[in-house]
């Protein structure tokens, strides 16, 4: 007989479980399914449960581990957020416009993922095409946080982070364009990393901003990011920027040993920017954050002040570039080869706009037209062209900045999650939301959110972390030795929805 | 005003589609003719999630011509993505290259008319760029639906732009024949002008004969044989001086050819035309061309034709219109060199003779293309030698040309020989002919000795005749003088 509790542990322990057989992938897959089926389905973190391919997963994870085959994730449940192409199951990236598209392929992730032995339980909601910061986008409803029913997840990635923080999965995929990762762990109280741009492929990832995008990792610790993340990177010939480097095995470089075990990261120094504690940040998320530097400072880290002076201009760079980018990318839902296609049509035209029209939602069609708008003719030196320098001047910040010190830290968000509706009809004051973590997309870096407390309403707050190009394990390493000497990872949402 | 005082002012864009094996962004086969979508892969349907990865086979290709025309190679390009709405155009875009293309610049040297009147014109390059095709919307056969054939989709153009340099419809086809020959010589496009394989656009504007600025162009699209492309320009040309003439003015515009009536018809004007929104395709990295490449690439190229005309006129001696000709394609250019090189080079004006002319003459009687001809350079240079050596009359080399034509022996000297077409120098055997036939003619023989000099043509011809041509017409001559005593 298993113990429900068994959901609250650590992907390594799970691996030992099921090496040792006290559990059983099938065992472990349907523990995870029953939570998605019980207390998982107010949260609406799933668009799609796919019970049956999941036990036949699981069964195929225990044959491997029966014959000693097991591969780093064998056997162990994963969700992967709807944009995730996957063969023979629904990939309806949040819309209604492709409400209808059963991906004839795998994703680079998911057959890595698949090789890896991972048992895939579903896929997780989302804001449409990845647009929001709220998962209140999302053709399929929104999301729940699973700390306060009513309020959100955060978003894009919101199903896979609120899945993760109420244990209906161990771990999940999600991508992250402005912070799509970084924001709903924060918000959802988990950890979740986006790596360096080019280190996962984007191919099978539907697009939204092909300069941004990059897949990342949610689990519950450091420790299980990093078990995920190290299966998902590897090269790719079929995407032009993912980087041929050899792959690295980030869940035992945590496990590096350190010469000082109570200062462990003695020698590090940490670059706090003046510009992510000015002005729009809430007063508990800057007192929980400060606790947390000086818990990292208690740990042997340095901290120093630093400048990142054209941080503040990354809104309007990141949402010019976006949307320029996401107009062109969703061009090829036009109703022709799959995806919606509206009903009545007197020509070529009313067909496109009939199938366009009813298949996006709101904030899609927003960012179409002002990313159509930013590369018309006569605006784009104005708009597209002075955002990429915007871009370069952003990036040269943090590249001078890490001469000064090692890692960045700060808020994930200036503020915890909202009640649904809160952002009313100001989409602007939304985006706004994304200060901390669209820097980092537009630079390229990696970045890691890890929860450092909570609010009084009793709403998680994330802290971010943000390394030089490739610093993964270095990020991985320092959030798992706060995470080693902290609990705020342990916490649990009391009763998710 | 006449049509002397106006002058025409044209410049090409030309697509040439690269005869790499796949496409440019995805693995699918470019091979013509399969059934509709069959060569259509995830990416050139566009599936969600998919992305473009480079063929550098089409870089390559690219980098041929540029060397061949002396362009600037740039060591970054930029791949941009042109945007517009069509069924044929899976992504909505179109991935192309716009503010850097891949080739800048360069000469494409024409030759235009012939004869005397024949004169050589530098035409500039602009530009030349990679960029995917589109597929094709099937209007017929679906009951007033369209279908969609994403086989072209992705295939590898390079859009190769003239600067506006030519001057007649004339100059117009000599460029676009001799660009034809050059990407076909270099071996970067099967130049298959039906399946559509080289296409051309032309952009023509009239001015008064003496003005500096260019007139309003329109630019006629798609034109696929050098006759409609002539036809088009000539077309073109007169109706914009007629409306000038009357008055009027030219509108920007975009017009199509009509063959079968001959004239061009308004397609869109300039106010309607797309904003195509062109940026930088974030999905592809700069194209990076180092000059180790470039080297690699150089050291691979065939001898050009303007360095071939070039030593055909210094090292073999013949006339430069007969070195442009033996020039204008690469068929041709190895068949006279390997004739040449099985004859010897002191043949070489003989075998230009022959292959411009009885090999040229035949293969167009036959509606063939040169490397298709029955007879090789090496039975062709076998027939040469034997005229060289004094075995064959020009007469009778034509009836060996034509009996190896029709396969009737494997070289000269076996159809010389199994026919006994030896030319006859023996004069002892010539000399009993002309007394046959001087004895046989009475008349003709008073003709001449009364100073009709046409008379002799009449009984040399006789004595040709009586020997089945195999008699030596010179010597023929030489002893029915000496005969009849002039």
């Amino acid at each position: 007989m298993i113990s429900v509790q068994i959901c609250n542990e650590p992907v390594s322990v799970l691996r030992r479980a099921l090496a040792k057989k006290e559990i059983s992938s099938v065992e472990l897959t349907k523990l995870f399914l029953s939570r998605i089926e019980g207390i998982g389905a107010p949260l609406n973190a799933f668009i799609t449960v796919d019970s049956e391919r999941a036990l036949a997963e699981a069964r195929a994870a225990d044959g491997r581990i029966a014959k000693g085959e097991a591969g780093a994730l064998t056997g162990i449940p994963l969700a992967h957020k709807d944009l995730f192409c996957t063969e023979g199951v629904l990939t309806s990236c949040g819309s209604k416009m492709l409400s209808n598209f059963v991906s004839p392929y795998d994703a680079h992730v998911v057959s890595l993922l698949k090789k890896a032995g991972a048992v895939s339980l579903g896929k997780t909601n989302m804001d449409e095409f990845a647009m929001g910061s709220s998962n209140e986008t999302s053709h399929y409803g929104p999301v729940h946080n699973p700390w306060k029913p009513g309020y959100v997840p955060g978003g894009s990635s919101g199903g896979s982070a609120a899945a993760v923080a109420a244990r209906l999965v161990p771990i999940a995929t999600g991508t992250d364009t402005g912070g799509s990762v970084r924001q709903p762990a924060s918000f959802c109280g988990i950890t979740g990393i986006k790596p360096t741009y080019g280190l996962v492929s984007r191919y099978g990832m539907v697009a939204y901003a092909s300069s941004l995008d990059q897949g990342g990792a949610f689990g519950a610790s450091a420790a299980d990011c990093a078990a995920l993340l190290s299966a998902m990177t590897g090269f790719d010939p079929r995407d032009s920027t993912s980087l041929d480097r050899p792959t690295e095995d980030y869940a035992a470089a945590i496990d590096a040993p350190v010469p000082h075990a109570s200062r462990p990261l003695a020698g590090l120094t940490v670059g706090i920017p003046d510009e992510f504690f000015s002005e729009g940040l809430g007063d508990e998320v800057r007192a929980a954050v400060e606790s947390a530097l000086a818990q990292y400072r208690a740990l042997g880290a340095a901290t120093r002040q630093i400048s990142l002076p054209n941080a503040r201009l990354a809104i309007p760079a990141y949402y010019v570039i976006a949307m320029a980018e996401a107009s062109s990318n969703l061009s090829r839902f036009d109703g022709v080869r799959y995806g919606h296609r509206t009903a009545e049509y007197a020509d070529l035209s009313d067909l496109y706009c009939k199938s366009r029209s009813e298949g996006f939602g709101a904030e899609v069609q927003r960012r179409i037209l002002v990313g159509t708008f930013v590369l018309s003719h006569g605006y784009y030196d104005a708009y597209y062209l002075q955002a990429q320098k915007l871009r370069r001047l952003i990036a040269d910040d943090f590249k001078r900045a890490f001469t000064e010190c090692d890692l960045i830290a700060g808020p994930t968000s200036p503020v915890t999650a909202w009640p649904f509706g809160a952002m009313g009809d100001d989409p602007v004051k939304m985006y706004l939301a994304d200060i901390y973590t669209t820097p980092v997309n537009l630079a390229g870096l990696p970045g890691i959110s890890h929860p450092c407390g909570f609010d009084s309403a009793g709403l998680p707050v994330g802290l971010q972390l943000i390394g030089n190009y490739f610093s993964e394990a270095r990020l991985l390493a320092a959030a798992h030795h706060f995470q080693q000497s902290t609990d705020w990872h342990l916490r649990r949402p009391a009763n998710p929805a | 005003m006449s049509r002397a005082d106006w002058e025409t002012v044209i410049g090409l864009e030309i697509h040439a589609q690269l005869n790499t094996q796949a496409k440019i962004f995805s693995n699918a086969s470019t091979a013509f003719g399969a059934p509709p979508n069959a060569q259509a892969s995830a990416v050139d349907i566009a599936l969600p999630g998919v992305l473009p990865v480079l063929n550098r086979g089409a870089v390559e290709r690219a980098i041929r011509l540029g060397l061949a025309l002396g362009s600037n190679i740039a060591p970054k390009s930029v791949f941009a993505r042109k945007n517009y709405f069509y069924p044929d155009l899976p992504k909505g875009y179109q991935i192309s290259q716009f503010e850097l293309p891949v080739v800048q610049g360069g000469i494409l040297t024409i030759r235009v008319g012939e004869g005397e009147e024949a004169y050589e014109k530098p035409i500039r390059l602009t530009r030349a760029h990679l960029e995917e095709d589109a597929g094709k919307s099937l209007h017929e056969d679906f009951h007033g639906m369209s279908g969609i054939d994403l086989n072209r989709a992705g295939t590898p153009l390079l859009e190769i732009v003239s600067e506006p340099d030519m001057r007649s419809s004339a100059e117009a086809v000599a460029y676009a024949r001799a660009l034809h020959a050059l990407v076909c010589w270099i071996d970067i496009c099967d130049g298959n002008m039906q399946e559509g394989s080289f296409r051309c656009d032309a952009n023509v504007s009239v001015r008064k004969k003496g003005d500096t600025t260019l007139g309003t162009r329109r630019e006629i699209k798609n034109l696929n044989s050098f006759r409609f492309l002539q036809q088009a320009i000539d077309f073109e040309t007169g109706w914009q001086i007629e409306t000038l003439e009357d008055g009027g003015q030219i509108q920007q515009s975009t017009v199509l050819f009509d063959p079968e009536t001959g004239t061009t018809r308004m397609m869109r004007t300039k106010e309607d035309a797309h904003d195509y929104r062109y940026f930088p395709d974030p999905d592809l990295l700069p194209l990076e061309i180092g000059a180790d490449w470039i080297e690699q690439i150089k050291a691979s190229m065939p001898e050009l034709p303007t360095a071939m005309k070039a030593r055909f006129e210094h090292s073999l001696g013949l006339s430069p219109q007969d070195a442009s000709a033996l020039t204008s394609s690469k068929e041709v250019a190895d068949y006279f060199q390997a004739t040449v090189s099985a004859a010897g080079t002191a043949q070489a004006k003989r075998c230009a003779n022959w292959v411009m002319g009885e090999l040229a003459a035949r293969i167009n009687k036959a509606g063939l293309g040169i490397s298709a001809a029955p007879i090789s350079p090496a039975q062709l240079a076998g027939l040469i030698l034997r005229i060289d050596d004094g075995s064959l009359s020009n007469t009778i080399a034509r009836k060996v040309f034509e009996a190896l034509w029709n396969g009737e022996g494997t070289s000269a000297d076996d159809i010389i020989e199994r026919q006994g077409l030896k030319q006859v120098t023996d004069s002892g055997a010539i000399e009993a002919i002309v007394n046959e036939v001087i004895a046989a003619n009475p008349k003709s023989v008073e003709e001449f000795r009364a100073g009709k000099e046409k008379a002799l043509n009449a009984l040399v011809g006789q004595v040709m005749k009586a020997s089945r041509g195999k008699a030596n017409p010179a010597q023929v001559n030489e002893l029915m003088r000496r005969k009849l005593g002039s």
